[in-house]
């Protein structure tokens, strides 16, 4: 027997904006947009005792062939506006936020998390992302200004900037005696001068410093440089995997990235996104995945997503049939946008053999194809058996816990909470109650120390 | 005698600069959600059509044109938007808008921040709009040569708020259609591109964010902020020193459709007898160390004198008055429980919310969407 203390997992949970995974054609799901959704989804995780909700961001409705994509949920609210509501609505579950770093500035950003900080009293969360594209740009003042190899050279600015004027403030300033008069403390609270490659600024910021210091920092991407830009300044990262081996091989990558930052493993937390497929048995809870991939990928579906690899208009093909015998067009790929998933095809040509002859083995038809190859359900079983899974892959280091993704919205996270967290709370790996008000309290996180002026610059080249 | 309209205007601890030293201002509280929901709840026990909430990217001065180094005046403040999305659950009728620096902010990001307040409200969201000229505000932003000329900022308003009126309507409101048959989840021929060219920005669209509740949330600005086109703002704010100027303001209300509401700015300190409130008044001025200049009239009286004023001044054709608190603490609960029941008697105040959102209470009509408008007459 091992000595080592059980690790405590962590879980969130991710309101499914747009996306290919909400099953929105069954008769359970509700509204995407309504606020009465937000709440009681919310709510369903603060019963849980969840770390926190997580909501994503895209900034330009996705397009195939030069229209619209219509077959997944379309439409989403504002990531701060409604997070902002949210902390009305729930007293402890942090609210994480993606917000990019290409299309706004960091003076408006650091008062939107500071203030979100403020008004759910130590809540707010920041998943930092990036972006390049001039598709998504065309709906901004800037365009799509920035090259694609500036990306992370811009967050990496944007996110010392950004913390810069967080700490331009170091939370003692106001003082607000009426008898004396004074409100202020220090006449220069506030002040900051930041001139770099991206933002060259001076000034005041306005938000006193808020409860957590600054917003915890999340960071997603699996790139080398993504995945040293995590280690070198997030709170948290996404990670990428959520099986042993894949998960392990991240997790001991990432966490050893730490030291040269002078940091401490558990100073980064690592948090697969996760699917899950929930019954009473085992074999119930198979085939309840089953069917969900089966709505997930309809036959209309499966021929959008292998035009991503073909990179050709396959409206023609039947997807009960078998796949084209044309090849994928090899140059850049252009059908679909505002869509990440079509970048990871790096080599079309290998990929359409591969799946071809996967598909002539199993005699799959496309939609079988695509159903067989694409994400399946990441956790599938009774509440036990998903508990235990769940546990190992968190005892293994293969993760610090994970961010659910439920596929009914916005009551899909309630048998989880019912069934799996009670499990996880009886073998003591997963709290019974808060013990701690701030997002940084849930997730074991240090309020930041506030750095001198001086020492501030001198990180953010 | 018609009925007139009633917004309150939060600032911090109220418009005077001494108001935070007063008893009951609860200066520390300035940056917490639990201060900004009991002012709102003040507003709304009183049926008021809205509140503002005043905003700024940069530190309050009382220099005009630089940042002081002050440290007996209230400084900071937290983003409006997200100040009135924090309380919009916890209010039900009460109108709520935030104001928005349309010179360094992104339109495409209004556009949906405020659709989602409405959201958030169920169809009581607005904004007010604003532009600002100053240059140390700008290098917070470090992307543009400062001064501009004011005709240019009001220039660049317009195309701010013309595009993020164009976003609510890109979204047709039945283009969420869930067509299990087709495998649809919206009718992409009612989403549209809104392809805006101006001389500071162009958007393509359609917002990620489907058409808000009340259609177009309510547009409010200052007059002269936003360069004057056809219907691009609901309600002006006006700013009259006395009855004549009333007049004078009242009279740049055009027939529909475009602007429908006139509402003049006034400061005010209440209290039930007269001379205590213009005594109050000079009082705070004392503390502050010196009469406070400002771009509105200021009253002191009694709730009764002040219901006169609303009442001559209604009769020129402004439509409300966004009321300033001289002190939150003594003027707001002033406004809402003399004044209110005042007005009331007098039969020219509502006695309860009326309608559901804030067009509803202020008698606009839900807009038609201009694209689906124009898919008809195609």
């Amino acid at each position: 027997m091992s000595t080592k203390p059980l690790k405590q997992i962590h879980l969130a949970a991710h309101f499914p904006g747009v996306n290919n995974t909400t099953v929105w054609s069954d008769p359970a799901a509700g509204s995407h947009i309504e606020f009465d959704s937000f709440v009681r989804f919310a709510q369903t995780a603060e019963r849980a005792k969840f770390d926190f909700l997580f909501l994503a961001e895209g900034l330009r409705l996705r397009e195939q062939g030069g229209k619209i994509y219509d077959l997944d949920v379309v439409g989403r609210p504002d990531t701060f506006t409604v997070l902002a509501a949210l902390a009305a609505v729930t007293e402890h579950l942090g609210l994480t936020g993606t917000i990019n770093s290409t299309f706004n500035e960091p003076y408006e950003v650091a008062r939107q998390f500071a203030s979100l900080d403020h008004l759910s009293e130590g809540r707010a969360a920041w998943n930092v992302v990036t972006s390049w594209d001039a598709f998504t740009g065309e709906n901004f003042r800037r365009g799509g200004f920035l090259p694609r190899e500036d990306r992370y050279t811009r967050a990496r600015e944007f996110l010392a900037t950004a913390t810069e004027l967080f700490d331009s403030w170091d939370g003692t300033e106001v003082t607000a005696d009426p008898v004396s008069g004074t409100f202020l403390r220090d006449a220069r609270a506030g002040a900051f001068a930041h001139q770099g490659r991206h933002f060259d600024i001076e000034g005041r910021f306005n938000v006193p410093r808020s409860p957590q210091g600054r917003p915890v920092v999340f960071q997603a991407g699996d790139s080398d440089e993504g995945r040293e830009f995590a280690a070198a300044s997030a709170d948290a990262i996404f990670g990428r995997y959520a099986t042993l081996e894949e998960g392990r091989e991240f997790y001991a990558d990432v966490k050893g990235r730490l030291p040269r930052y002078g940091r401490r493993p558990e100073e980064l937390l690592i948090l697969p996104a996760a699917t899950f497929a929930l019954a009473d048995t085992d074999a119930q809870a198979r085939e309840l995945a089953h069917e969900v991939r089966r709505s997930q990928v309809s036959g209309a579906t499966a021929i959008k997503y292998l035009e991503h690899v073909w990179n050709r208009d396959l409206s023609g093909y039947d997807p009960d049939g078998p796949l084209p015998d044309v090849d994928p067009d090899p140059g850049e790929n252009t059908i679909a946008l505002g869509r990440a998933s079509v970048r990871q095809f790096r080599d079309p040509l290998a990929t359409a053999r591969q799946w071809r002859e996967l598909a002539e083995a199993k005699n799959l038809s496309i939609r079988e194809l695509v159903i067989a190859t694409t994400a399946k359900q990441t956790f599938v079983g009774s509440p036990a058996t998903v508990a235990e899974s769940i546990n190992s892959l968190v005892q293994a280091d293969a993760a610090d816990g994970f961010i659910l993704v439920p596929h009914i919205t916005p009551d899909g996270l309630e048998g989880f909470a019912d069934t799996v967290v009670p499990l996880l709370q009886e073998r003591g790996v997963f709290r019974s109650e808060y013990t701690g008000t701030t997002l940084r309290d849930h997730l074991g996180l240090d309020v930041p120390a506030v750095r001198p002026a001086g020492e501030r610059q001198a990180t953010a080249s | 005698m018609s009925e007139l309209h009633l917004a309150v205007a939060l600032d911090g601890a109220g418009w005077h600069p001494a108001a935070w030293r007063e008893p009951g201002a609860r200066p520390a509280e300035l940056f917490t959600a639990r201060y900004w929901a009991d002012v709102v709840a003040e507003a709304e026990a009183g049926l008021l059509d809205f509140v503002t909430f005043e905003d700024g990217l940069a530190l309050q001065s009382s220099a005009a044109a630089e940042p002081d180094a002050r440290t007996d005046r209230v400084r900071g403040r937290l983003d409006a938007v997200l100040t009135a999305a924090r309380i919009a659950p916890l209010t039900r009728h009460i109108g709520l808008v935030p104001s928005v620096t349309a010179t360094h902010t992104e339109p495409f990001h209004i556009s949906k921040a405020i659709a989602t307040l409405d959201y958030v409200s169920r169809g009581r969201a607005g904004l007010r709009v604003q532009t600002s000229g100053l240059p140390y505000e700008a290098r917070h932003f470090g992307r543009r040569e400062f001064p501009a000329p004011v005709g240019e900022l009001a220039e660049e308003a317009a195309d701010h708020v013309e595009v993020v009126r164009r976003l609510w309507d890109s979204w047709e409101d039945d283009a969420e259609i869930r067509d299990v048959a087709t495998g649809r989840f919206v009718d992409r021929d009612k989403l549209h591109y809104i392809d805006f060219e101006g001389p500071h920005f162009s958007v393509r669209g359609p917002s990620i964010t489907p058409r808000p509740p009340q259609g177009q949330p309510l547009v409010t600005a200052s007059a002269g902020t936003v360069a004057p086109r056809a219907a691009l703002v609901d309600l002006v704010y006006v700013t009259p020193r006395d009855l004549d100027e009333a007049r004078a303001a009242a009279a740049v209300l055009p027939p529909p459709p475009g602007l429908r509401h006139v509402f003049a700015d006034l400061t005010v300190f209440l209290d039930e007898d007269g001379p205590a409130a213009a005594a109050r008044r000079d009082r705070l001025d004392r503390v502050a160390g010196a009469p406070t200049p400002t771009d509105a009239a200021t009253f002191s009286g009694t709730p009764a004198e002040l219901a006169d004023l609303l009442q001559e001044w209604r009769e020129t054709g402004l439509t409300g008055f966004r009321l300033r608190p001289g002190v939150m603490a003594h003027d707001l609960p002033a406004i809402t429980r003399r004044l209110v029941p005042e007005l009331q008697r007098r039969g020219v105040f509502r006695s309860t919310y009326e309608a559901s959102s804030l067009r509803g209470l202020l008698g606009l009509e839900r807009p038609a969407n201009r694209y689906a408008a124009a898919a008809l007459t195609a």
